[in-house]
């Protein structure tokens, strides 16, 4: 689908006036909007996560991924280095890698043994000098300008990040200063893979990513937490924004929790009225495992990579999008190598809060496509994201704000330019 | 139990499991594991690769009546009910009072809207002991053989 320019699409969006607090439900459902982002935003001056360096531990060793529509590969070379590299042929546009990881001496399309080296350079073409003197490329076919594009790559604290963009400000830059210490409180350590999670939900993505830079729905939609008393608005915590509030960390102390009933509009919530109590309280253990005494945090940066900490259970999240209407949220569960076996446990058990599957989190995998039913076909209509302002400013001893969310929209019509 | 015997009775224990999901009488459920036992659901991709963490991973009857628990007082998820279709129940042997099974299933999900669907398939790894006059799960791993879960999985498979 042709780029449309900044008018017409500016127009196709229909924002209603300044501000980023209200969002026209056209943008979870159009083709041409979702067309426009996977150039404009995926292909932007953003840098995408990929994965991490630790999953392609030696040379020849890759893995295939997304940014945006577009297929990629995550691979390492013999000099140690990372490439990501569009997974496609030079020649007719063939997938290069068809399987999901593998490790290979080079990157070879079986269509016509068409041959890259590990950094993408197309160094052998199939009867490049014909059969017995016939056939065979033009002399003058130049070997260099047919490589698989390779991308501006940056790792931090093992996690791999790629860009298509010259312009995009350095990694570091682009995270700044709080958005890195968080990340590196969370995983920058030497961390291990405990599994994944690849959930498909029949939403748009940004649905979810708004879901996870809401604060101000996570005691009232998810019950479990609410009824354990996980995580209540009422406990010490606020919203991080960065610049702009392109990238959020929505984080709580939960030592310091005050009572407080009554904020819940006068009534207990619907769990607590059960008043249930764990079979097997194991489900919840827990220890300290932050000096900051940080019990939660979700930092999202944009557009749509997520690092979790929910007491022990951490994990990195991607929001894959797949079609205007779908989106596979990718899971990496971690723990520490240092770990003592209970503590290992520990994270093992409480990974039962998160994933598809998650007692917490399940009902973020329905509740986007809810959303996605009731408004498909009212694209003028509009969301309201007024709690805690119109503002786009860090929200500190407060989560009942929407404030995270409107940084996204911030940055989104930054880069739409609509 | 003749090895026939215990053939037999194992395989009821795996159908009345199934039965007891797809009739929706989940608080049953637990009762088909010892009390110290371990409930996972896992892909095969992990599963393979060996790692530890899996969809659901419960190490006690007691985590799986939190499970129930849970789905009936406090998780919102849309209505939907499954349909298991179990197959090639295989007993692989007995050691020490553990037989070894391995079973095939795939589970079809039927939401309130009437959309009808293959949810997920994959194998059975069971770890079955006697408890009196009772056959019932020590271990129980589901390895489904999507990398994807759609949705969400609130039901046990």
């Amino acid at each position: 689908m042709a780029v449309q320019s900044a008018q017409s699409l500016s127009q196709r969006v229909g924002w209603p006036g300044q501000g980023v607090h209200r969002v026209p439900y056209r943008v979870y459902t159009d083709p041409e909007i979702y067309a426009a982002e996977q150039h404009r935003l995926f292909r932007g001056p953003v840098w995408n996560f990929l994965g991490m360096a630790s999953e392609v531990p030696a040379a020849g060793d890759y893995v295939t991924r997304h940014i945006g529509d577009t297929p990629v590969v995550m691979v390492r070379d013999q000099d140690g280095g990372i490439n990501v590299l569009v997974n496609r042929c030079g020649h007719r546009g063939n997938l290069v890698c068809t399987r999901t990881s593998g490790r290979a001496e080079h990157l070879t399309c079986v269509y016509h043994n068409w041959l890259y080296d590990l950094k993408g350079n197309l160094t052998s073409v199939a009867f490049r000098r014909g059969v017995a003197g016939k056939g065979g490329m033009p002399d003058d076919f130049d070997m260099a300008g047919h490589g698989m594009p390779r991308l501006r790559t940056a790792t931090f604290h093992d996690l791999v990040f790629a860009t298509f963009s010259d312009e995009v400000a350095p990694l570091s830059d682009y995270l700044g200063a709080e958005m890195r210490a968080n990340i590196e409180r969370v995983v920058g350590r030497r961390m291990c893979l405990l599994g994944t999670h690849a959930q498909y939900m029949p939403n748009n993505w940004k649905l979810y990513m708004e879901n996870v830079r809401d604060s101000y729905h996570a005691s009232l939609l998810h019950m479990f937490q609410a009824a354990f008393r996980i995580n209540r608005l009422t406990m010490d915590g606020g919203v991080r924004l960065s610049d702009g509030g392109w990238h959020h960390i929505s984080y709580s102390k939960e030592a310091t929790d005050r009572q407080g009933d009554e904020t819940y509009g006068g009534k207990k919530l619907r769990a607590m009225d059960q008043g249930f109590e764990l079979a097997d309280p194991s489900l919840i253990a827990r220890w300290q495992e932050y000096p900051c005494g940080t019990t939660l945090a979700i930092q999202s940066i944009f557009p749509n990579f997520i690092v979790q900490q929910i007491y022990n259970s951490i994990a990195l999240r991607l929001c894959v999008p797949k079609g205007p209407e779908n989106c596979e949220l990718m899971w990496w569960v971690l723990g520490c190598e240092d770990d003592t076996e209970a503590q290992r446990q520990i994270r093992i058990v409480q990974s039962n809060m998160i994933g598809p599957a998650g007692l917490i989190s399940m009902e973020d995998g329905v509740v986007g496509g809810w959303v996605q039913r009731a408004t498909r076909n009212d694209g003028d209509e509009t969301t309201v994201l007024e709690m805690g302002g119109r503002d786009v400013a860090p929200s500190e001893g407060s989560r009942a704000t929407e404030v995270s969310i409107r940084g996204f929209w911030n940055g989104w019509r930054s880069l739409m330019a609509v | 139990m003749d090895a026939e015997s215990a053939r037999r009775h194992i395989e009821e224990l795996i159908h009345d499991y199934a039965h007891c999901i797809d009739d929706d009488r989940l608080e049953a459920w637990p009762d088909f594991f010892t009390d110290e036992c371990l409930y996972r659901v896992i892909s095969r991709q992990d599963y393979e690769r060996g790692l530890p963490v899996g969809v659901m991973t419960c190490t006690s009857r007691g985590m799986l009546q939190d499970r129930i628990l849970s789905l009936r007082s406090a998780n919102i998820y849309e209505p939907h009910v499954y349909r298991h279709l179990i197959s090639a129940i295989r007993v692989r042997g007995e050691t020490d009072g553990i037989w070894s099974v391995q079973t095939g299933y795939a589970v079809i999900r039927t939401m309130q809207t009437g959309d009808v669907s293959i949810f997920s398939t994959g194998k059975y790894l069971d770890r079955i002991v006697r408890v009196g006059d009772a056959l019932r799960f020590k271990e129980r791993t589901v390895v489904f053989d999507s990398r994807r879960v759609h949705t969400l999985m609130v039901i046990p498979i």
